[in-house]
């Protein structure tokens, strides 16, 4: 059952990732990517990782892919015809499977085994306390650089107004 | 495993019925009848059967015969896909959303314990936040879709100013899970069991910019700005007739039950009567055998979450027809200059307390 369930939601984030880079229109591309990130919190939750999964349903699909939207529909953008040419397809498609190997042979070079998995893994509870013990200091670093990101994005929106 | 599915059945066809099948249709009566009342008209009395009209209630039936008979127009130049998609991305989250909100506490029957929740999940609140920022998507395509330069004012006002109020909306309620320690909705009815714990009590500044930022999440009057009808015709549904206009509607009407439905829950002590403990309830109705008064205490708790449901509702309905609407500009200064600081007060202050009682 979890096995079938992984290999829909896996389907369908693979067919919604092609359908974001294929398609021409910018606003279905930009919905095409939502369909992904609701497929990916999927598998998450498969994972009994349900805070990630709603996490990520929040933050990516929920606030980011809105301002997407917003910006596509603000500066109205343009769809273009024409297509690429052989050469380039051809280009594309070594890379692809370049950086597939890269990765499968990377993958194969990692052992994992069986790992042990508490009964409260997952749950809110149990990724604040190890967000907040043993990843503190990663966690603030974080934070800082964050803090750092708005206030740069603040100060430059500012220039624009005041100019 | 047949009896916890047919648990979960009979619970989802409960909800449905009363969220769709009571509260939708009826609310379309009470805000025409309430905005009447508060304007001095004497509001929706025409529809007639054989010349009763039983204060205008036939009004919800010909409203559904009109609306299914009329044309389902998509004007040209329309984005026909992500036209008919959006009414239906606003509706869901609206109807899902009620899936984590307890409507009642645990109840021994015939042996099988019952708990009064469709998906009790650990991350509760968070999945309603998950899917209320979805909703967003139906406003922004439904607005964007249209070919209309008001649908798309329209949509882009709503997409500013449902992202704004999440913010601040969020932060409040990081206030309310210090206080309770935990997301589980079910666990924050609980602890109210204790009238002095209600979350009214604990965190008023809480709940007065958690009501704010829930109308203005459901875009309505004072902030209805995306439909603002004097400015955008009416915004991003514009161009939306027939099942697709009413679905827009049905959202937003439902979005008032499940706003309802949090605030209880969250702040006005769930299914509990002040001061009456559900083991209070079961001795005062042992007489009817241990299973009676299980079943017993399970009606009262239901109807006392449910009237306090059909309270909130009533006052939200009262803001919508008592405030002006907001300037635009003004929409914005309020959620970032004025709730957003205050929230993380709130946090503050709650941190500082909490801190203080241990």
């Amino acid at each position: 059952m979890q096995l079938l369930m992984f290999y829909l939601l896996g389907f369908g984030a693979v067919v919604s990732a092609l359908l974001l880079v294929t398609n021409k229109r910018p606003v279905a591309a930009a919905m095409s990517l939502i369909l992904t990130m609701l497929f990916l919190a999927g598998i998450y939750v498969l994972l009994d990782a349900h805070l990630i999964a709603a996490l990520q349903i929040i933050v990516y699909a929920g606030a980011i892919m809105v301002l997407f939207l917003f910006v596509i529909m603000l500066l109205n953008v343009e769809e273009k015809a024409g297509r690429l040419s052989n050469r380039k397809i051809a280009l594309q498609f070594i890379s692809i499977l370049v950086v597939g190997a890269i990765l499968i042979s990377v993958t194969g070079l990692i052992k994992i085994g069986p790992s042990q998995v508490v009964d409260s893994f997952g749950t809110t509870k149990a990724v604040g306390q190890m967000l907040f013990t043993d990843f503190l200091l990663p966690f603030e670093i974080a934070s800082i650089l964050l803090l750092a990101a708005i206030v740069g994005a603040v100060i430059l929106a500012k220039r624009r107004i005041d100019d | 495993m047949i009896a916890d599915l047919t648990e979960t059945i009979i619970k989802i066809l409960f909800i449905f019925s009363i969220n769709v099948g009571f509260y939708s249709p009826i609310l379309g009566w009470v805000e025409r009848k309430q905005s009447a009342l508060m304007q001095d008209r004497v509001g929706a009395n025409r529809a007639n059967i054989l010349n009763f009209k039983i204060i205008g209630l036939f009004h919800p039936i010909a409203d559904a015969v009109k609306v299914l008979t009329k044309e389902d127009f998509i004007p040209e130049g329309a984005d026909k896909f992500f036209h008919t998609l959006a009414p239906f991305i606003s509706l869901t989250p609206a109807i899902v959303t009620f899936a984590v909100i307890p409507f009642g506490g645990n109840y021994e029957l015939w042996g099988h314990s019952v708990k009064l929740v469709i998906a009790d999940l650990d991350v509760g609140m968070l999945f309603i936040f998950a899917f209320a920022s979805l909703s967003t998507y139906g406003v922004v395509l439904g607005g964007w879709s249209s070919n209309n330069n008001w649908s798309l004012l329209g949509g882009l006002r709503a997409s500013a100013q449902m992202l704004s109020y999440e913010v601040a909306m969020g932060l409040t309620l990081i206030g309310v899970f210090m206080v309770y320690g935990s997301l589980r909705l079910t666990d924050i009815g609980m602890i109210q069991e204790n009238f002095f714990r209600w979350g009214i009590f604990m965190q008023p500044l809480g709940f007065i910019l958690f009501l704010t930022c829930a109308i203005a999440e459901n875009k309505r009057a004072p902030f209805d700005q995306p439909e603002a009808e004097s400015e955008l015709v009416a915004g991003y549904f514009t161009e939306y007739s027939s099942m697709k206009f009413v679905m827009f509607w049905m959202g937003e009407f439902l979005e008032i039950v499940t706003i309802s439905g949090i605030v209880t829950t969250l702040f006005f002590g769930a299914w509990h009567l002040p001061f009456v403990t559900d083991q209070m309830l079961l001795s005062w109705f042992s007489p009817a055998g241990p299973n009676g008064a299980a079943i017993l205490a399970m009606i009262v708790n239901v109807l006392v979450f449910f009237l306090k449901v059909s309270f909130f509702i009533w006052l939200l309905m009262t803001i919508r027809w008592t405030l002006p609407r907001f300037r635009y500009d003004q929409v914005m200064r309020l959620g970032w200059k004025m709730m957003l600081p205050l929230a993380l007060l709130n946090i503050f202050i709650t941190g500082i307390v909490l801190l203080v009682w241990k």
